[in-house]
């Protein structure tokens, strides 16, 4: 299994939609069959279509607001005494996070197909937010799906989603997080694909979405790369990516440009959730040696019984409580072009602790992930090394669990 | 020699009436109790799907996915689900089995170890439901060699290329749903056009028996009485909820459900 060079890694999947011959595919009911076809057949038209990418670019240009900052963290690299710490701001992006590009080609898609109704799913409710936000832009009605407990912990998202006018549907099923609410959103597509465009909120499902999604997303390591040529003039030498990993789909838009860059000069480091420390569950399939299995249409690593029930999850940060991980990211691991590891609930927290003291940057719960492992390795790492971390994610949403967690100061600057 | 599958629909065209199929979801409400709603049913039914519960079921709506979390919860394991075939395959009027499920138990199974289980216990077919054409190619190939019925699947978006492509590569039973819907819709579809739908797949190849599912209930079975065969399955989960609500017998109120239906179709 080989990662092909000059060729993007959406477009490696073979005719059934596996990277590598094993991660991906379509394992959906008969009845979606013939909407991914569309979406296939329309997307990869499109993709290669000027006009639809210059106006894609001016929605990310004028509305989404690109590029997105490219900040050296001063104080944090003085205070950790290793490599130089930087942070790509994707929380920059309108509505605070990086799940605003593939809401917005989703909805441009689904207004060029004749659609009145886009659907999604949600879990930290970002993904719902920006689909929300994108929905109301083009003149979409939209539905969300969102696991019981996720709704109770998120609300800042939630609010965000009904004032934009979208129906947040809570999910009771299962464990109420994101497994289940994408479960739902698949249900409800199935029942109304016929008029009903459907978003999946990270680089999973079936392969058609992971390829949108993943295609969306990297516009993150496309303005990277400007700015690293700008700030250095070249890419670093000894350049680390750190970026969290739930589904996959920031990390994956944080990489994408420097896919080809050997791993020796460009590392990719992808931090998954590991849960609480003391907690047998976490949400870290590639990272404790999950088996490979199907979820939601697609074959991947995910956590799951010896009979394939897909297992129950526990992570503090409800954008990183999920079973599977992209198959991109399966892909990426077996053959090491990236390397996994996790940072549990409470490093997280603390990573959260050391970021806001030394920087005015205040990640969310799923980069303060990142940031953990990176400030740990960037201890040992050479002054000329570069380690920039996504921050992916503004901790506006997170202030309840904060408050809770490390008391009010935390949250104050809110 | 006539396979067990094909049997059960001859001898329901010999009554000129459609086979009646039902679904219940395996383990539900416990082990024993869904072998006696089996046991129960088979008096009536003529074929029996035997719902293999899965926890994120991209396709079940919200009947068969309560049966389906009940039986989870209770801790119903794939060994115990064979068993439950074999012991109803002892009994004396059994029917022919359909195991109805995800692909990933039978991906962790391993598909060999699998099939080889089912031809032991007594399965007669598999409906897997999110292994469409062509992906299920290589499987429903292993599937025949084991002479077990792999049933494909076709629905209302599904194109007339795909139609004859499917057809001519399905095993003596096919599945029609009925319309875009998870298990447990209402009929959303008048009648008129899904039997339009369905004689276009006759069409194609008269020989294979069809089957509709999808939204038949006591209430709607008797439209589609000149079908080769009618899958009933949120209705029958929906009972077993029901008794349990109101502490009754759930093996009785289903078996008093299915002789209905099949009354309806006689
Ligand atoms: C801020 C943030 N980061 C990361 C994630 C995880 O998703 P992904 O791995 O697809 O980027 C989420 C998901 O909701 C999120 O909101």
């Amino acid at each position: 299994m080989k990662v092909k060079k000059g060729i993007p890694v959406i477009d490696q999947g073979d005719r059934l939609g596996f990277w590598g011959g094993k991660f991906g595919g379509n394992f959906v009911p008969e009845t979606l069959k013939k909407p991914i076809e569309d979406l296939e057949i329309q997307f990869n038209k499109l993709k290669n279509d000027k006009n639809f990418i210059k106006e894609r670019d001016n929605y990310f240009e004028n509305w989404i607001g690109t590029p997105t900052r490219f900040i050296k963290l001063n104080n944090l690299t003085k205070h950790v005494g290793g490599a130089q710490i930087w942070s790509k701001v994707v929380s920059d992006a309108n509505g605070g996070a990086h799940k605003i590009y593939n809401a917005t080609v989703h909805c441009l898609l689904a207004k060029r197909s004749g659609k009145k109704v886009i659907i999604g799913d949600t879990g930290a409710g970002y993904a719902g937010k920006m689909l929300s936000m994108a929905a109301k832009k083009f003149g979409l009605k939209c539905k969300i799906f969102m696991g019981a407990k996720d709704i109770k912990r998120q609300q800042p998202n939630v609010k965000a989603m009904k004032k934009n006018g979208a129906d947040v549907i809570p999910v009771y099923s299962g464990s109420q997080t994101l497994v289940d609410a994408v479960s739902e959103c698949m249900r409800y597509w199935v029942a109304n694909c016929d008029t009903t465009a459907m978003c999946v909120g990270s680089t999973v499902g079936p392969a058609i979405f992971v390829r949108i999604c993943g295609w969306s997303t990297s516009q993150i390591s496309r303005e990277l790369k400007d700015q690293l040529i700008n700030e250095f003039g070249e890419v670093p030498k000894k350049l680390k990516l750190y970026n969290c990993v739930g589904g996959g789909s920031s990390s994956f838009g944080f990489w994408n440009e420097f896919m080809d860059y050997s791993k020796k000069q460009v590392e990719f480091i992808g931090v998954e959730a590991g849960g609480p420390k003391n907690s047998k569950k976490h949400a870290a399939p590639l990272t404790y040696g999950s088996k490979i299995g199907i979820l939601h249409g697609a074959a991947q690593y995910v956590n799951q019984n010896s009979d394939g029930q897909i297992e129950e999850t526990e992570s503090i940060s409800a954008g990183l409580d999920y079973p599977g991980v992209s198959p991109l990211h399966c892909f990426l691991k077996d053959t090491k072009r990236a390397r996994y590891t996790a940072a549990s609930d409470e490093e997280a927290l603390k990573a959260y602790q050391i970021v806001t003291k030394y920087e005015n940057l205040r990640p969310s719960l799923e980069p303060s992930h990142a940031f953990s492992v990176a400030i740990k390795e960037a201890k040992k790492l050479s002054k000329d090394t570069i380690v920039i971390i996504n921050s992916c994610g503004d901790a506006y949403k997170d202030r309840g669990i904060l408050e809770k967690k490390l008391g009010k100061k935390y949250v104050k600057s809110n | 020699m006539l396979n067990p599958i094909n049997l059960a629909f001859k001898n329901a065209k010999k009554e000129k009436r459609p086979a009646l199929l039902t679904y219940t979801v395996a383990g539900d409400s416990s082990k024993k109790q869904s072998l006696e709603i089996l046991k129960a049913i088979s008096n009536y039914a003529d074929i029996l799907e035997v719902g293999v519960p899965h926890n994120t079921p991209v396709a079940d709506g919200g009947q068969i996915q309560t049966s389906a979390y009940r039986s989870i919860k209770n801790g119903i394991k794939m060994n115990d689900i064979f068993k439950i075939v074999s012991d109803f395959k002892k009994s004396k009027n059994s029917k022919p089995v359909i195991f109805m499920g995800y692909y990933n138990m039978i991906f962790q199974y391993g598909e060999n170890n699998f099939l080889k289980k089912c031809k032991k216990s007594g399965v007669n077919g598999l409906i897997v439901v999110d292994l469409p054409w062509p992906e299920n190619k290589i499987f429903s190939k292993k599937c025949k060699k084991n002479s077990i019925n792999f049933i494909q699947l076709l629905s209302p978006t599904t194109s007339n290329k795909r139609l004859k492509s499917i057809t001519k590569d399905s095993h003596d039973m096919i599945y029609y749903i009925s319309m875009l819907s998870t298990t447990g819709g209402k009929l959303k579809v008048s009648p008129k056009k899904i039997l339009a739908n369905y004689n276009k797949i006759k069409k194609i190849n008269p020989n294979k028996n069809c089957v509709i599912g999808f939204g038949i209930t006591e209430k709607t079975i008797s439209k589609f009485k000149n079908t080769d065969g009618l899958v009933v399955g949120s209705q029958i989960c929906k009972e077993i909820t029901r008794s349990l609500n109101n502490r009754q017998n759930p093996v009785i109120n289903v078996s008093k459900i299915v002789s209905k239906l099949r009354k309806k179709i006689s």
